[in-house]
This record gives C-alpha cells, sequence and structure tokens, in this order.
C-alpha cells in the first residue's frame, strides 16, 4: 500500500533527540576534565545529578501527567550534567536529589515539559541549592588532578570569592572560614587549564571552548550568544580595570574564572530558554553579559552567571515580542 | 560570485542522481489519458469527440477565456473515452483518452533538428504562436505564459530571469535541458525580450550544476544581452520571489506581482517550450521528467508526451521496488504524493520520485523547543512556529499580523524542524484561514 | 536609624499617593458607559462564545439583543441555549420571544471502514483540511468523510466522538447544540443542521457522492447511487448529479421506514430515538 503525506516530503536528518545527543558530546570534554580534577567525588556527583533528572522526569510524566515519558529526548540527561556541572564535589548527594527535583519537577514539568518552561532548569536547581544549602554550596574543594580516589580533599575558595571578600570588612560567618588572600588566585594557565577550585563543569575553560567548538561545527548553536555574551564582559570589566575600579582581577582572569564559559556556551544557549531571532540572541547576550558584571563586582555574591542568565529568561518572552523578522516584500528599513 | 536570497533557506541533501543521464525518449505507451485542465485558471473547452482520429499536435480542447491554455493531443491514434477519471490525487478531472497507432505529426510542425535562429519581427506574431502552443509555466505554478509575458500598462519590464535553479533535491530535468538545449533555450529567451521590449536577460543557474553553467557562459557570449549569473545552491533558490531578490537585489511588495518591479521570470522549460513554438510550431505536448528516487533502481530522464501513465515510465526505470513507500509527482518539497499510478504526467509534473521509507518517514511529532530553526529557514522572513501553535489551537486573530497569507509553501521550517511539527501543513491551513478574511473584507 | 524608617515610610507613601493619582485618572479617563443590561443578557447566555448565532461572541450577542427593534429580535437566535435562554433574554428586554424548532447536526456520509475500506496509506497530519488538499483519501471516495476528525477538534459541546468501529465521528444528540462548528469546518461539507423532526425521527442520505453509481460503488459499498428508487417513493426528494437529498420536510414517521428499506445500498439513513433508546 502506497502512503500518502504531505508536502515536505523529505525531512532533515537533525531531530529534537540527535541534537540533545550533540550537546551531550559537546559536555563530555568538560566531564573529562572534571573527573580528573575533582576524582571519584565529580563522577558521583554527576551520575547521581543524571539519574536524578532522568528519573524524575520519567516518574511526573508516568504517574503525574499520564503522558508518554519524554526522557527519550535526552534533554533530562543534559539537565542532569548541567545541574552537576554547578554543584562542588563535596556536595552531599540528598541535596542533590532535591536539586534535581527543583530543576526538572518545578521548573521544567510543572511548566509543561520541554519547551514551554520560561527558566533554564539546571540554573533554577543551582539557585534553590545556593539559596537553600550556602555553606554546602561554597565549599569547594581543590582540584586534585590525577587522583582519582582522594578522600578528605582540601578545600578553598574560588578566584571570584577571594576577591570578593578582599574589599569587603564585614562577612558573613560561612564565608569567612577559609582564607582570603590575594596569593591564592591561581596563574593564567591553571585557570584555563582547570586546576582551580570551583564548581564540577566551570573549572575547565579549555573542555568548554571545545564544546563550544563542537556544537558550532554541528550548527547545534548560533555563535552569537556566546560571543556576545563574553565580549560584553569582556568590554565592561576592561572597563572598569582599566578605570582601577577592580584593580584585583584584569578582564582575562573574569574570563577564565566563576561559570562564565559554562553560563555562556552551555546556559545561556539553551533553545527554550533563550530568544529566537538573531536579534533578540544579541539583546539577551548582552544584557546577560551587563548583569553578570553588576553581580559581580557590586552585589554582596561573588558570582553572577546564573543569577544574569535567569533574570534575562525571564525577559526572552519579551524579547521575541520585540524581535520578530522582518516580512519578506514589506520594505527595507 | 553568486548569488542568493539574504533571508532564510536550508541546504537540504541534493541527491542529483540523474544529473549526468542524458535525455532520453521515454517512448510511446498504449493510451495516453489527457487532463483539460493543466494550469492555472479555466479548463480548457472540448472540442472533440469519442471515435475522432487525431494527431501528434491535434487541438483538443481550446482556451476558455484569457486565464487558461489550449491542450493539444501528445500521440496519434483514437479517441476512446472523454469522461472523468482519476488523477494522480485521486480525485476525479476531466480526461481525454487516446488509443495510440503510430506517430504521425500534422503537418505544421517543423521535426527537424535543425537550430532556426531568425526571431520573427511582430510581437503579435509571437504571441499568437505562444498562445496557440498552450505553453503555461512549467516550473510547477502552471501560470499561462501568455498572460506572464505581457506587460500590463503602466509597467515596464526591466529584467527577464530565465530560471535554471531546479532547487529540488533528485530532479534534474531542467540541468539536463540545459546542458542539451543550451543554444535553444537562448534563443527562447531573446523571443520574450522581443515580446517585453527589452534587451537583457539573465539566465540564473545554481552552483551545482557546473556543466550548464559552462556551457551557458560559452554559448551566451555570441548572443548580446544574455548573461549567466551563478547562484548559491539553496533552497528554495528558485522560487520567483526569492530568485528576484538574489539577482536584482529588489523585493517583490506584499501582494504584488513580479512585473510591478520590472521583472519577469520565466523558467528554462518554459522558454525552451517558447523556442519550439515559435521556431517550430510545436504545440506543448511533451515534457522533459526526472525519474529517479533513493528507491528507484536506476534514474533518467525522459521527453515524455503529456498524458502518458505514471507506471508506464516507473516501469521503464525497473518498476516498483519492494523498499518503495511513497511516490511523488514533482520534488520532494513542493510534489504530491501519488494515491493512483494510473494517472497521467502532465504539463507541470518535473519529476516522478520512488522514495523509501527512510527518506519519506513521517516521525511523530513532538514538542517545540523553541529553537528558532524554522525562523532562521522560513525565506520570507515569518515565524512558522507562532503561526503553528495558533493555527493547532484554531486561534486565527493575528494572521494578518503573522503575515500567513505570505507563506510561500516551500516546505522549508517543516523540513528543519527537529521536533518533526509539520508546520507546513499548518501554515497552510493559517493561509486558507487568512484568504477566507481577506475575502470578507 | 530613626531618619532611615521615616524616609522609607515617606517615600514609599508618596510612591502610592501618586500611583493611586495616577490610577484615578486613567480610570476616568478610560471609562466607557455601557448598558446596564448587556452585562445582565451576557449572564444569561451559556458563555460558549462559539459563534453559532453569527456573532463574535456571547457579549456581543447580548449587545445585539439590547440595541435591537423587536422586528430584529425575532431575527436573533443563541441555538446554544434555545429557547430556554432566549425566552428569559426576551421576557427580561420585554420583547417577543423568537422560537425555532429543535435542530442537530447529521454526518452525510457512511463510508465507515468497512463500507469504504482505505486503499492507501495516509501518513500525513492528522487534519481532514490537509488530507483533502494533498488527496482524495484512504478510501478513495473523494467526496466522503476523511476520518480524521477536524469536526471532533472544532467541537466546543463534546458532542461529536470517533466511533472506533465504523472510524466516522458520531453525533451526541443531547450534547449537540447545532452550532454549525462542524458544518463550517469539515472541508467536504459533510455535516447538516437538520430538523430534529417530531418524536426525534429524522430520514436523510447518508452520502454526498456526486459519482456515477458504478465509480461510487468501486470506493464505497454506501455509497448513494442516484437509482431514484427513493424519489419514486416520496415526490420531494430530488437527485441532482446522481445524489439524493431528502430535505427536512419530509415526513420522517411516514416514509422513513420505508425509505432505508427500499435504499439498495443502505445510503438513506432513518433514526428513530426513541427505538435506539428502547433497543
Amino acid at each position: 500500500m502506497l502512503k500518502i503525506s504531505s508536502a515536505p516530503h523529505i525531512s532533515s536528518p537533525v531531530n529534537t533527540r540527535s541534537l540533545m545527543k550533540g550537546v551531550i558530546i559537546a559536555l563530555m570534554p568538560a566531564v573529562l576534565a572534571s573527573l580528573l580534577i575533582f576524582g571519584f567525588d565529580a563522577l558521583k556527583v554527576l551520575l547521581t545529578s543524571v539519574a536524578a533528572c532522568v528519573a524524575c522526569e520519567y516518574l511526573i510524566c508516568r504517574y503525574l501527567l499520564k503522558t508518554a515519558p519524554t526522557t527519550g529526548d535526552y534533554s533530562a540527561v543534559i539537565t542532569g550534567i548541567l545541574l552537576g556541572f554547578n554543584l562542588p564535589s563535596s556536595i552531599p548527594l540528598w541535596m542533590i536529589l532535591i536539586g534535581a527535583f527543583v530543576a526538572v519537577g518545578i521548573a521544567k514539568m510543572a511548566y509543561g515539559g520541554i519547551g514551554k518552561n520560561l527558566f533554564n532548569p539546571a540554573l533554577v536547581g543551582r539557585v534553590f541549592l545556593f539559596i537553600s544549602f550556602p555553606q554546602q554550596m561554597t565549599t569547594w574543594p581543590l582540584p586534585h588532578p590525577g587522583k582519582f580516589f582522594a578522600a578528605d580533599a582540601q578545600t578553598g575558595a574560588t578566584t571570584l570569592g577571594i576577591l570578593k571578600h578582599l574589599d569587603s570588612e564585614s562577612l558573613s560567618n560561612t564565608l569567612t572560614k577559609y582564607s582570603y588572600q590575594i596569593d591564592n588566585i591561581p596563574n593564567y594557565l591553571d585557570m584555563f587549564l582547570g586546576n582551580t577550585g570551583g564548581s564540577l563543569g566551570e573549572v575547565s575553560a579549555l573542555a568548554l571552548i571545545l564544546g563550544l567548538f563542537y556544537m558550532l561545527y554541528k550548527k547545534i548553536i548560533t555563535w552569537h550568544i556566546p560571543f556576545y555574551y563574553l565580549s560584553t564582559v569582556f568590554i565592561l570589566t576592561s572597563i572598569m580595570w582599566f578605570y582601577k575600579e577592580t584593580p584585583e582581577l584584569d578582564p582575562i582572569a573574569h574570563m577564565l574564572s566563576g561559570g562564565l564559559l559554562l553560563g555562556a556556551i552551555f546556559m545561556a544557549t539553551d533553545y527554550v530558554t533563550s530568544p529566537m531571532t538573531v536579534k533578540g540572541k544579541t539583546i539577551f547576550a548582552i544584557g546577560c553579559g551587563i548583569l553578570t558584571v553588576v553581580i559581580r563586582i557590586f552585589s554582596a555574591y561573588p558570582e553572577g552567571v546564573s543569577f544574569a542568565i535567569l533574570i534575562m529568561n525571564a525577559f526572552v518572552p519579551l524579547i521575541d515580542r520585540w524581535c520578530i523578522p522582518r516580512v519578506y516584500g514589506t520594505g527595507r528599513k | 560570485m553568486t548569488k542568493t536570497f539574504p533571508t532564510g533557506g536550508i541546504h537540504p541533501q541534493k541527491y542529483k542522481l540523474a544529473s549526468d543521464i542524458a535525455i532520453t525518449d521515454a517512448g510511446l505507451p498504449e493510451y495516453v489519458s489527457i487532463p483539460v485542465k493543466q494550469h492555472i485558471g479555466a479548463p480548457a473547452k472540448i472540442i472533440v469527440s469519442r471515435g475522432d482520429k487525431v494527431k501528434v499536435g491535434t487541438l483538443l480542447a481550446a482556451a476558455d477565456g484569457i486565464v487558461s491554455a489550449p491542450v493539444h493531443s501528445s500521440v496519434s491514434g483514437e479517441i476512446v473515452r472523454i469522461d472523468r477519471q482519476e488523477d494522480s490525487s485521486g480525485y476525479y478531472e476531466d480526461m481525454i483518452t487516446i488509443k495510440v497507432e503510430g506517430d504521425e505529426y500534422i503537418r505544421e510542425i517543423d521535426t527537424s533538428g535543425k537550430l532556426i535562429k531568425n526571431i520573427p519581427d511582430n510581437p503579435e506574431e509571437i504571441m499568437q504562436s505562444i498562445r496557440n502552443a498552450g505553453i503555461v509555466g512549467l516550473g510547477g505554478a502552471g501560470y499561462p505564459t501568455p498572460i506572464k509575458t505581457t506587460v500590463p500598462e503602466g509597467r515596464k519590464a526591466e529584467y527577464l530571469i530565465v530560471n535554471g535553479i531546479e532547487c529540488e533535491p533528485f530532479l534534474c530535468a531542467d540541468d539536463r535541458l540545459m546542458q542539451e538545449k543550451a543554444e535553444e533555450i537562448i534563443i527562447g529567451a531573446k523571443i520574450i525580450n522581443k515580446l517585453l521590449g527589452i534587451q537583457k536577460a539573465i539566465i540564473a543557474i545554481d552552483e551545482n550544476k557546473p556543466q550548464a553553467i559552462e556551457i551557458m557562459t560559452r554559448l551566451t557570449k555570441s548572443y548580446v544581452g544574455v548573461n549567466v549569473r551563478t547562484c548559491e545552491s539553496k533552497y528554495p533558490q528558485g522560487s520567483e520571489k526569492q530568485l528576484i531578490t538574489a539577482i536584482t537585489g529588489r523585493e517583490v511588495p506584499i501582494a504584488k506581482r513580479p512585473i510591478d518591479i520590472g521583472c519577469i521570470v520565466q523558467n528554462v522549460g518554459t522558454v525552451f517550450a517558447v523556442y519550439e513554438a515559435v521556431m517550430k510550431k510545436k504545440p506543448l505536448f511533451e515534457r522533459i521528467i526526472t525519474v529517479s528516487g533513493d528507491a528507484a533502481e536506476k534514474s533518467a530522464n525522459f521527453r515524455v508526451r503529456i498524458g502518458t501513465p505514471a507506471d508506464f515510465l516507473i516501469n521503464k526505470i525497473g518498476g516498483l521496488t519492494e523498499n518503495t513507500a511513497e511516490v511523488i509527482f514533482g520534488g520532494p518539497f513542493m510534489g504530491t504524493s501519488v494515491a493512483n499510478l494510473q494517472a497521467p504526467v502532465t504539463k507541470l509534473t518535473s519529476g516522478i520520485l520512488l522514495l523509501s521509507g527512510k527518506i519519506a518517514a513521517k516521525e511523530p511529532e513532538t514538542a517545540c523547543i523553541r529553537c528558532g530553526k524554522c525562523v532562521d529557514a522560513c525565506p520570507q522572513g515569518l515565524m512558522p512556529f507562532e503561526i503553528a501553535r495558533r493555527a493547532r489551537n484554531n486561534d486565527f486573530s493575528q494572521l494578518m499580523q503573522l503575515h500567513a497569507r505570505d507563506c510561500i509553501e516551500c516546505g522549508s521550517c517543516a523540513y528543519i524542524c527537529p521536533a518533526r511539527i509539520p508546520l507546513l501543513d499548518y501554515c497552510k491551513i493559517s493561509k486558507a484561514e487568512a484568504k477566507k478574511i481577506l475575502k470578507k473584507q | 536609624m530613626d531618619n532611615l524608617i521615616l524616609t522609607d515610610f515617606l517615600t514609599l507613601t508618596g510612591i502610592a499617593f501618586i500611583a493611586a493619582l495616577i490610577l484615578y485618572f486613567v480610570s476616568q479617563k478610560f471609562h466607557t458607559e455601557e448598558d446596564s443590561r448587556i452585562r445582565e443578557v451576557e449572564a444569561m447566555l451559556p458563555q460558549a462564545n462559539c459563534g453559532a448565532c453569527g456573532r463574535a461572541g456571547c457579549h456581543d450577542f447580548a449587545v445585539a439583543c439590547t440595541k435591537c427593534t423587536p422586528q430584529g429580535f425575532a431575527k436573533l437566535y443563541c441555538p446554544v441555549g434555545g429557547a430556554k435562554v432566549m425566552n428569559r433574554i426576551a421576557e427580561y428586554l420585554g420583547m417577543a420571544a423568537p422560537s425555532r424548532e429543535k435542530t442537530v447536526a447529521v454526518l452525510r456520509c457512511n463510508g465507515s471502514c468497512q463500507n469504504a475500506p482505505a486503499k492507501v496509506n495516509y501518513n500525513g497530519i492528522q487534519f481532514c483540511r490537509i488530507a483533502h488538499n494533498i488527496s482524495s483519501g484512504q478510501s478513495g471516495c473523494p467526496d466522503g468523510c476523511l476520518r480524521l476528525g477536524d469536526c471532533i477538534k472544532v467541537c466546543k459541546f463534546g458532542a461529536l466522538s470517533l466511533n472506533p468501529q465504523t472510524g466516522l465521528p458520531q453525533v451526541d444528540e443531547e450534547k449537540c447544540t447545532s452550532c454549525g462548528a462542524c458544518v463550517n469546518i469539515c472541508p467536504r461539507n459533510l455535516f447538516e443542521i437538520r430538523l430534529k423532526g417530531k418524536n426525534n425521527k429524522r430520514v436523510y442520505v447518508a452520502c454526498r457522492n456526486r459519482q456515477k453509481g458504478a465509480l461510487a460503488r468501486q470506493n464505497c459499498k454506501a455509497a448513494c447511487i442516484g437509482c431514484m428508487k427513493c424519489a419514486k417513493l416520496c415526490p420531494e426528494i430530488r437527485i441532482e448529479d446522481n445524489l439524493s437529498y431528502i430535505p427536512d420536510t419530509v415526513d420522517a414517521a411516514k416514509y422513513g421506514r420505508q425509505l432505508a428499506q427500499t435504499c439498495p445500498t443502505g445510503a438513506i439513513t432513518y433514526i428513530d430515538e426513541k427505538e435506539k433508546q428502547n433497543d
């Protein structure tokens, strides 16, 4: 029996699942880097996080919404990896479960599942944990590259954390435990390779940049968001640095430290929570950049990427409304 | 320097399996069934009756009004049926069935292969030849050519663009025609030039046809005013509006025709038919058709008499194979599924494709992930996902703001969508609704 | 610190005051006087906003009710609310209540999966409007039901459902308000709003195929072949283009059973709601 169908009769080999697989492949260098740097703890955190996210989505689809589970599109796996990337390796596993539930259950499924969520699920999960458990979330084990099963790793502060507290006099008790000394600032090479304290996925700039190139090569994302985001941060921090507002941290260190690269490459480019048109993406990315710098330099928090992206996520529907493409034949502006 | 349109477009796999296969004659089937409506406009009026003997080129049905085109016999023989018969879509259309006996042409047709270069001086005479030959736009739209080549009062033609783009995968008919009948096409373009009263003609060819570009560039040197432009091979480069923008940089304003900005686009097949009609007095009773597909045993470019049943051609390339899931008339993007293999090919059939289940698979629709690929792909600058979202919920309140009626139905959005949302279908529903609203106003 | 609290208090009060002023002036400026009866009438309406009355929605209908002359009011009718709602509105507005006979939507096709089996495999989007443009449909009948349920999707009252055995949509008489949404959406114009008839007895031709008998029967066993047998029984029945049409005026109680029995293909459908309920 012949088939009858509507045009077009062929479709692109790329589907949602293969796009998500591509993102997972792009995340692999950073996964490897985190395993090398933080050892077995990193593996534990990542596996728990991925398993919890996938299970959460499956259970909600199956038993709460009573629909066919959408776990097959791998988007929950990405959320899991990204959530894990945003956590320190020493975090207790039960906290990851809470984070995964908030990320997938509340930030994604409560909005109606994939494609309908307003905020990046992994970031919502991270911010929820960050606000609920500030101590555990800011206890950064020092890297111990090569030693896979290193027990009782030492803890230290992140580059941004050190700087944030150098010039502030009143520090909350939880954060003053560590010595914030200018000597602790790692050099560029360490920051580039990831030999520094921080969340699992954010430390190695090299691995993240490899992922970026893979995604650009595979045309999973366009260059606009990472480029405008990073250059906005670079320009603003350069101005600050030039006018001696932040003498401690130069623009390059800003680029390499904290979750900036992770955020600009994997979080801000999330399809669902970023604008659709090039114009919209540009506005979104510049907004993220400005907010990141503002939070990093003027607020009490050392790190601003997750808040910046979440705030800009809220603007996406508005941006999409503004930035509609010009229809053919309506005259050029 | 390759040219292209600025917004949207996609790069599907080309599958040009038949681009190196020379055009061959498909031969004569036992019966041909010729529909009387093979164009946009009123169906032609039948002037023959059952039992009549006809020759190749005999007028079967005359044009009914201005927006219409005559239909000629493509074979010689006896008319055995005049009634409603199933066409490729399964609907019933008025057709004239002729039992083939021999292959005798009417006297007027010059059957020699000689190239004639001296163009008649009188534009009226040219127009009459085109009108009598029943030529319609062979690119697929089927708009009667005489109307398209008439410049309305107050307008001025500046560019004649000969469309040799053929951006649909698989199809190679125009490519082969340009390789084999290049000079005829150039003379055809000069004939249309004369009609329009201009000197300039641009032959647009996309870059995946290097042989055609080479031949055309060489031959156009000896013709004043005819030039070849290479375009990027991108879908839908062959769409009239997109091609005009690529070549001239102008845009056809909404609800206007190309002639309003001084452009006239003609398909190479049409231009060739114009040459044959004017110089050889040959009505449009045959055309070049690519028979191909990933499920076909081999590919071919056939010179086919109008009215030949599809299965006659399919059998010529080895018949329906096991893994044929879908048979398409036309290209895979804008063509239509065939429900009835006995259906005749018409003036508008540019190809017959046998697609396997692998290529023609329709995966189930999943949730939109807002990736924006459809917005990037739309050559018209529309937002297919938004149109689709509203059409799904029967919300037609924003159709005008979303410009649903400006969709050219190229299918780029549905092709690119990773969530496999049938965006084009939703756009078509919205377009139909938009037309209803416009009618009301 | 006192100072701080005071400034905060004053600033916030100031902002609240200014905002209140803005709100006040805006509401004054954009205030429109509306006939209070409109709201009352609107409240009586079913609030389905289906457009069956020919207006844009219930509010629009209410506006029309309050603004028209008694002659104009006779032309307004809400088929969803029926006589009950119209009587209430008429009473409220002090006008004569318009009366209409009860109607129901019927599907004029009997091309079920058994009568008109699929010949090709439709693999496209599940929308009749699209399938109609692509081909004559799975069964090959160019006028038959496409069995993809656009009518079911458009029905706001849940009166239509797909019968899993026949593959055809079926009408729930109780729920159908004869709003006409299915009539408008069906690309093949298969639905018709017909009188419910005396004692809910109805007879109609469940076929729209205009092809000649033999051709029509090729695709569907239950096609009307234009054999004229029904027309001989009842002179009111018209046959055009090989297709019979039984007008509403034909007395179903009198002719119905006989007509259905006479039809050689079973295209004529006789419905007796009472019999159905007794079964």
